[in-house]
């Protein structure tokens, strides 16, 4: 006889895009990153981001094996998991501390909220949160010097990064001399290309700059948490007294990775057009908040975190007008 | 520069056929004529087995107000009277018929050459008893449509030639070889309205059917290509900027949408006195040897229409009446070709219908033309949240698949929200 016919809901047709394809086009957009980061901190870099994404796979396969899921490691999102949270740590931290943050990441972050797409903050910040709050020395310390540069991008002195010197220009020299040096074009210049100490895959703004907007073009990425996170964060380090001028804040520390790659992770951001520009400018709002007054130099990931708790309360205020719904009461039509 | 509508997507339009002019498939062996092709109530069967009919022979009669006659459309025998496979509805009252070589019409089929003195009222009898529904695919009744409440005043009657679905050219084709007969139905109609203003709406990817409507003198608007165009609402804002409210329907802007393939159909009923008994349907994709646009008796089985188009490339995987976005998939290839049937196609391979868990990529929500957030109807459904799934709008869905297509995770957003919405019906009855 005949093999029967197949019957379905329509549509019977489906986008070329799949989840699979998405976590690898972003994977794909943060490589320059990472290759000029192993570039600039050395073969340690690879390392780290290697223990970090084979520890987020195991995880990931025990957890689903025990919760008696279907295992899904190739679909990628482990391995994005694995890599932006290796992106999230300084290149000099022991090797212990990937494994670490990235178990936590998985198992409590993703698995046991119910896997991919029931998370509701970002797994691979919740790692570093959770390094951060366990190890601070180690996350706050163990930076590298980029080859042929020096930690803080200003010539003579190696003693912090950027933001750190901002924050305390007094524990590294005269504060005004400090704060001038960090203004200047050459340090900016520095801060963007990427050549200071930093985060594994933070410190170059412009190869984050080109990745995100590749997936912006492409359309995984939605501008307006990106333009409503780095604009509203822009406007406030401009009229805020915040000693270093608007360029340096943006490209400095890890805004550009936050704003690009990880505050617009699909699943733990709003999914109304309303809910993506509170969402961005909510993020800027807090970084700026956290960076003037908070007690760490950098605020992007917490500002993250914090928003994405807000993300379902966002969604439900925030909802699409439906069409043909009458926003106020005019006058009937006739 | 004309406004669109907000949402849609492109997916690859496959029009093949669209050079394939109609070409006539002879009257099967045997048809099964549903008496339920039109949305509203079945027709009241006229014949009993053994009946001998002609093309044209009443043997349904339309029973109230949102319900249309049927008619033979074949000459021979009726041999039974009983459920047959419906690609609507499962399965339903049809009367099937053995035709025999003869095709012979009905004798009170004459033709009328001064129709167009007819009055409003003679026109709107002739269209429903001529059995002519939205051949769109809705199947709803055209002279219900054409009898809007008096405060509703109709100023626009839109003619749509869009055909937005992928791989469908019949509206296309119908468009290229009879435009003389559609703008003439279209007048008909618009006479009927009394409405001043006649716009003929065609997507720019058919832009020489546009053209040559355009000699017929009509006011023709050519509008983007983009799915789903030809969603009566979507078309109606991307026109004239007018919303359809919620609930509402195209009279209360003002409007009445018409097929191309109806306004055809109604002026053959005016012009000849010729019932609807046939139709064009594309008939295409992987399954079937030839693609074609065929013209094809109502009550035909897909079978036929497949034979008469070479057969099955490779044993048939799936069978959808209609496009591939909105389209009905078949459990039979016996399954009768009605009136809202515009296409059939075949496809001897599947893709993998696996789901992934939503990932809250809002690419259903941004695609969404009715403004509708899929991922958490769809969400609600699944709970059984029914009450917050109508909350959200589950019953202004038009089903129109851009959710589903784009959705990363190949989720069935549209059954989901099909489920819903039949649910939320359910309830609201009780």
């Amino acid at each position: 006889m005949k093999e029967l016919l197949t019957v379905s809901a329509s549509p019977h047709i489906r986008g070329k895009m799949n989840i699979t394809l998405a976590m690898r086009l972003v994977i794909i957009a943060l490589v320059p990153a990472f290759i000029f980061s192993v570039y600039l901190y050395g073969v340690r870099v690879l390392i780290i981001t290697i223990i970090s994404i084979v520890v987020s796979l195991v995880c990931e396969a025990v957890m689903q094996k025990m919760l008696g899921r279907k295992i899904t490691i190739a679909d990628s999102s482990a391995v994005l998991t694995g890599l932006l949270l290796a992106f999230n740590l300084p290149p000099g931290v022991p090797l212990w501390m990937p494994a670490i943050g990235s178990a936590f990441a998985i198992i409590f972050a993703k698995q046991l909220f119910g896997g991919l797409g029931y998370n509701f903050i970002n797994p691979a910040l919740a790692g570093r949160a959770f390094l951060m709050a366990s190890w601070p020395t180690f996350m706050t310390r163990e930076w590298l010097a980029p080859v042929g540069g020096t930690l803080s991008g200003i010539d003579g002195i190696t003693g912090a990064t950027p933001l750190t010197l901002l924050k305390n220009p007094a524990n590294y020299g005269d504060p005004s001399v400090i704060i001038s040096r960090l203004n200047e074009m050459e340090t900016i210049k520095n801060i963007f290309i990427g050549k200071i100490g930093g985060c594994i895959g933070e410190t170059s703004a412009l190869l984050l700059l080109i990745g995100g907007l590749f997936l912006i073009i492409i359309g995984i990425v939605d501008y307006r948490i990106v333009v409503g996170y780095l604009g509203s964060f822009s406007l406030l380090a401009l009229v805020l007294p915040t000693k270093a001028n608007v360029v340096f804040h943006l490209f400095s520390g890890g805004l550009f990775l936050g704003a690009f790659f990880m505050a617009t992770d699909w699943v733990t951001s709003p999914i109304t057009n309303k809910g993506r520009w509170i969402f961005g400018i909510g993020c800027g709002v807090l970084t700026v908040v956290i960076r003037m007054w908070g007690g760490y130099p950098e605020g992007v990931s917490y500002s993250i975190l914090l928003m994405n708790v807000f993300t379902p309360l966002i969604d439900r205020l925030t909802r699409e007008r439906i069409f043909g719904e009458q926003r106020k009461r005019k006058g009937a039509k006739k | 520069m004309l406004r669109g509508f907000s949402g849609g997507v492109h997916p690859p339009e496959d029009k093949t056929t669209e050079t394939c002019a109609i070409e006539i498939v002879p009257p099967p062996k045997r048809v099964c004529i549903p008496f339920s092709q039109h949305t509203g109530k079945p027709a009241r069967p006229l014949v009993q087995k053994d009946d001998l009919v002609r093309i044209g022979t009443k043997i349904g009669e339309s029973d109230g107000f949102i319900s249309v006659p049927i008619h033979s459309s074949v000459a021979g025998k009726v041999i039974a009277i009983e459920q047959y496979a419906h690609p609507v509805l499962g399965s339903a009252e049809c009367c099937i018929i053995e035709s025999t070589d003869s095709d012979e019409w009905e004798t009170n089929i004459m033709e009328n050459q001064n129709y167009e003195q007819l009055t409003r009222e003679e026109l709107l009898g002739i269209i429903k008893e001529a059995g002519i529904v939205g051949l769109g695919g809705a199947a709803f009744p055209t002279h219900v449509k054409l009898t809007p409440p008096p405060e509703k005043p109709i100023d626009t009657l839109i003619i749509n030639g869009c055909e937005c679905e992928p791989m469908l050219t019949a509206d296309h084709r119908l468009m290229l070889e009879y435009p003389t007969g559609i703008t003439e139905g279209a007048k008909l109609f618009l006479k009927i309205l009394g409405a001043h203003n006649l716009i003929f709406a065609v997507e720019d990817n058919k832009k020489n059917a546009a053209e040559i409507v355009k000699q017929e003198g009509v006011d023709v608007r050519l509008v983007k290509t983009k799915y789903p165009q030809g969603a009566e609402k979507q078309l109606i804002k991307a026109l004239l900027n007018r919303e359809v409210p919620r609930g509402g329907l195209p009279m209360d802007v003002g409007c009445v949408v018409q097929n191309v393939g109806t306004c055809y159909a109604a002026f053959q009923a005016a012009r000849y006195q010729k019932p609807l008994i046939d139709r064009v349907v594309t008939v295409t994709g992987t399954g079937v040897k030839e693609s074609k646009n065929v013209l094809v008796r109502i009550g035909t089985p897909a079978i036929d229409v497949i034979n008469y188009c070479g057969g099955y490339t490779n044993p048939p995987k799936k069978i959808i009446f209609g496009g591939p976005m909105m389209g009905i998939a078949q459990y039979t290839e016996y399954v009768p070709i009605i009136k809202g049937t515009s296409g059939i196609i075949v496809w001897s391979e599947v893709p993998d219908e696996s789901e992934d868990p939503c990932v809250r990529c809002a690419s259903c929500v941004n695609v969404c033309p009715m403004g509708l957030m899929p991922t958490e109807i769809y969400a609600f459904v699944r709970n059984k949240k029914f009450s917050k799934a109508k909350e959200y709008g589950v019953l202004d869905c038009i089903e129109c698949g851009c959710c589903a297509y784009a959705c990363p995770a190949k989720i069935r957003l549209v059954h989901y929200l099909k489920y819903g919405k039949s649910e939320v019906w359910r309830l609201s009855k009780k």
